[in-house]
């Protein structure tokens, strides 16, 4: 199936290339993860990105090296967008010393000071407020930077959700609140948890503008956040983008892929629609990707991800001493 | 040197702080336009303007993650709660996030921030309005936790608080605004973490925190009528607990009473006995024991409540049962 919307792709290769890079890293990289998982390389609750990579890839590319990003549990594909090194992530995952949280946070919480990247965030809707805060802070100090702000669209049902985006619409924040609506909620379909199917409308509640868009086609992604991005940036104001995505794999790692709360017949559906594949349809129907380029960039990314294992695999765990260490900062204060 | 109100006490130190450092901003319910609930923030709106002294919706989750989110790139927010039973909406924010958040970045983002207000009881305001959560937020790692008696403490402790790095639960006493005390016009700090030894006395220790100073103070003059001479010793800050202050008193004392406005169970007075058993089991002459609130919701008719509190006769009795002095 073709994207819905024909994206105008003249003299756009290179871009297009640069998106297609970033989706199958991901990709590739969370099959690792799975794989490491597996063989027990990497522990706890660990929630995969697959299917809903064309959301990270139309979005956070667009943004300056000033601009933020947080994000959920689920965020090992948007820290590899924006920047964390896929060595680090993947030492995080083993939690080992060179993790970019020093295998302190593990697979729910990457961070990355190096490209304001503030988090992966384990209570649903609780980075919310804490976006609408850095969104605070950049208005505080007349900045003309962004936060994006990525939640699933089961946090629109939560306290934290309504309060925020109440405060941004009050006070005119800077944050781009995206919804990425894979349709369930753990294991609850969002028909079973949500009083309207139409989230992008509960902007209209915080005089907030708002849209609705086909997360699974990156072009489209793409353009409504560009708009969300330079709205926030020019007036300062907040937008709520509804992306319409799915997951491809089980709610985390432990979790069944399909059963009691989803068919299979309805995952075979979606992924018909894998976002990876519509974009290389439409690279191939533009002249713009063969299979000797395909291959050879399957080829860059596999060693990439291959490099992430080998580090991650190297790296030392914590010593001992680490347990006691950033629980508070020094302070000479006082 | 002045005598000024409690509540004057913080309004200079948030001044004091908000002068020093633009980085400080004052946000919470009714702070700005209304001149804060109980006044603290008086004059502060006009003085600062509205980008620096905020009112918010009644929306505490939210806004205590809007505090979270501003210091975690680097404002130092003061988060004033109405109350602290309010609080507890905000919860998730104050241990999830602000508590949390340094650890499990490994180190990358500090939170320097600043949650007050006042906390526990004050008259006839019944259950959710007359709460003590000393021991519900000195239970977090990643926290600090003051709790200051008087004026003077007040002052200094709070421009400390909002000098520190890391995420502070300051806890005001509602009853304790109107309080008098000396506060010298020349700025000082307090450092957090060290107790005061608030007055001196060979009999017995009572140590206490925040509003129940007043009640220690008050308990240990009348005893001073009887020949009973104790230290009181007011941790001021909860968490870290200055325990050499407490050791030091006890192994001169050789008994003591801690004395905590909130519930027994699982109270602050109860790691305090621990502490004590651990480090000075010999130098006890008695076990040490606890007054606190009775253990149920706080009731709203005058004699019931009264009953309920930790009062002076309470700790006066306490007192004399460590001494042996009444059955």
């Amino acid at each position: 199936m073709a994207p819905k919307k024909k994206p105008d792709t003249n003299g756009n290769a290179a871009l297009h290339k640069e998106l297609l890079h970033h989706m199958l890293l991901q990709r590739r990289f969370e099959e690792k993860v799975a794989e490491a998982y597996a063989l027990g390389k990497i522990g706890g609750f660990c929630h995969l990105y697959i299917g809903q990579e064309a959301v990270s890839t139309g979005i956070i590319p667009l943004l300056r090296e000033d601009d933020y990003v947080i994000t959920t549990y689920r965020d090992h594909g948007q820290a590899i967008v924006r920047g964390v090194p896929p060595r680090n992530v993947m030492a995080e995952l083993f939690g080992r010393v060179d993790g970019c949280s020093k295998g302190k946070g593990g697979s729910m919480h990457m961070f990355d000071r190096n490209v304001n990247f503030l988090g992966g965030h384990g209570i649903v809707g609780g980075h919310v407020p804490v976006a609408t805060g850095v969104g605070f802070a950049i208005k505080y100090r007349g900045g003309d930077q962004v936060i994006v702000c990525f939640m699933g669209e089961a946090a629109v049902n939560n306290g934290a959700f309504h309060e925020s985006l109440n405060m941004a619409g009050l006070w005119k924040l800077p944050v781009v609140y995206v919804i990425e609506n894979n349709k369930y909620g753990m294991g609850t379909a969002e028909s079973r948890a949500s009083s309207t199917m139409e989230m992008y409308k509960r902007g209209d509640t915080y005089s907030m503008a708002n849209a609705v868009v086909d997360g699974q086609d990156v072009f489209a992604v793409r353009e409504a956040a560009t708009a969300a991005i330079a709205r926030a940036r020019a007036t300062g104001e907040a937008t709520l983008l509804e992306v319409r995505t799915y997951r491809f794999v089980g709610h985390s790692m432990s979790d069944a892929v399909s059963g009691t709360y989803r068919s299979k017949a309805e995952l075979e559906e979606y992924m018909k629609r894998d976002p990876i594949n519509l974009l290389k349809a439409t690279m191939t129907a533009a002249g713009e990707l063969d299979d000797a380029a395909l291959q050879a960039m399957e080829q860059e990314i596999a060693a990439v991800v291959q490099d992430a294992w080998d580090f991650a695999d190297a790296s030392p765990e914590p010593p001992l001493e680490a347990l006691y260490e950033d629980v508070l900062v020094e302070t000479t204060a006082g | 040197m002045p005598v000024i109100t409690y509540r004057d006490a913080l309004n200079q130190a948030l001044r004091e702080e908000m002068h020093n450092d633009d980085r400080v901003f004052l946000m919470g319910e009714e702070v700005g336009l209304y001149n804060g609930a109980y006044k603290v923030s008086k004059g502060l709106l006009e003085e600062f303007g509205e980008m620096r002294v905020v009112d918010t919706p009644i929306t505490e989750l939210g806004f205590a993650g809007v505090g979270v989110g501003a210091a975690m790139v680097g404002l130092r927010p003061v988060i004033e709660f109405m109350t602290w039973n309010f609080a507890l909406l905000a919860l998730d924010q104050v241990v999830n996030a602000a508590a949390k958040m340094l650890y499990m970045s490994g180190g990358q983002y500090p939170m320097p921030i600043v949650f007050r207000g006042p906390n526990g009881a004050a008259l006839q305001l019944s259950a959710q309005h007359s709460q003590a959560w000393e021991s519900w937020l000195a239970h977090i790692p990643g926290l600090k936790v003051v709790s200051p008696g008087t004026p003077y403490d007040a002052k200094g402790l709070l421009k400390s608080a909002i000098r520190d790095g890391n995420p502070v639960v300051f806890l005001e006493g509602e009853m304790l605004y109107n309080t008098k005390g000396e506060v010298p016009e020349e700025p000082y700090l307090i450092p957090l973490g060290k107790a005061d030894l608030k007055r001196e006395g060979n009999d017995c220790s009572i140590i206490t925190s925040g509003k129940m100073v007043l009640v220690a103070m008050s308990a240990a003059d009348q005893l001073a009528k009887e020949g009973i001479h104790v230290d009181v010793v007011d941790l001021r800050t909860i968490r870290p607990m200055d325990t050499e202050a407490i050791f030091a008193s006890v192994r001169r004392t050789n008994r003591a009473v801690v004395l905590e406005e909130g519930w027994e169970v699982c109270g602050i007075g109860a790691q305090v006995v621990d502490y004590i058993q651990r480090d000075c089991f010999d130098d006890l002459d008695a076990p040490v024991i606890r007054v606190h609130q009775a253990d149920v919701p706080m009731p709203y008719a005058k004699a019931i409540e009264k009953a309920a509190k930790p009062d002076v006769p309470k700790t006066i009795a306490a007192v004399k049962k460590v001494m042996y002095l009444e059955a």
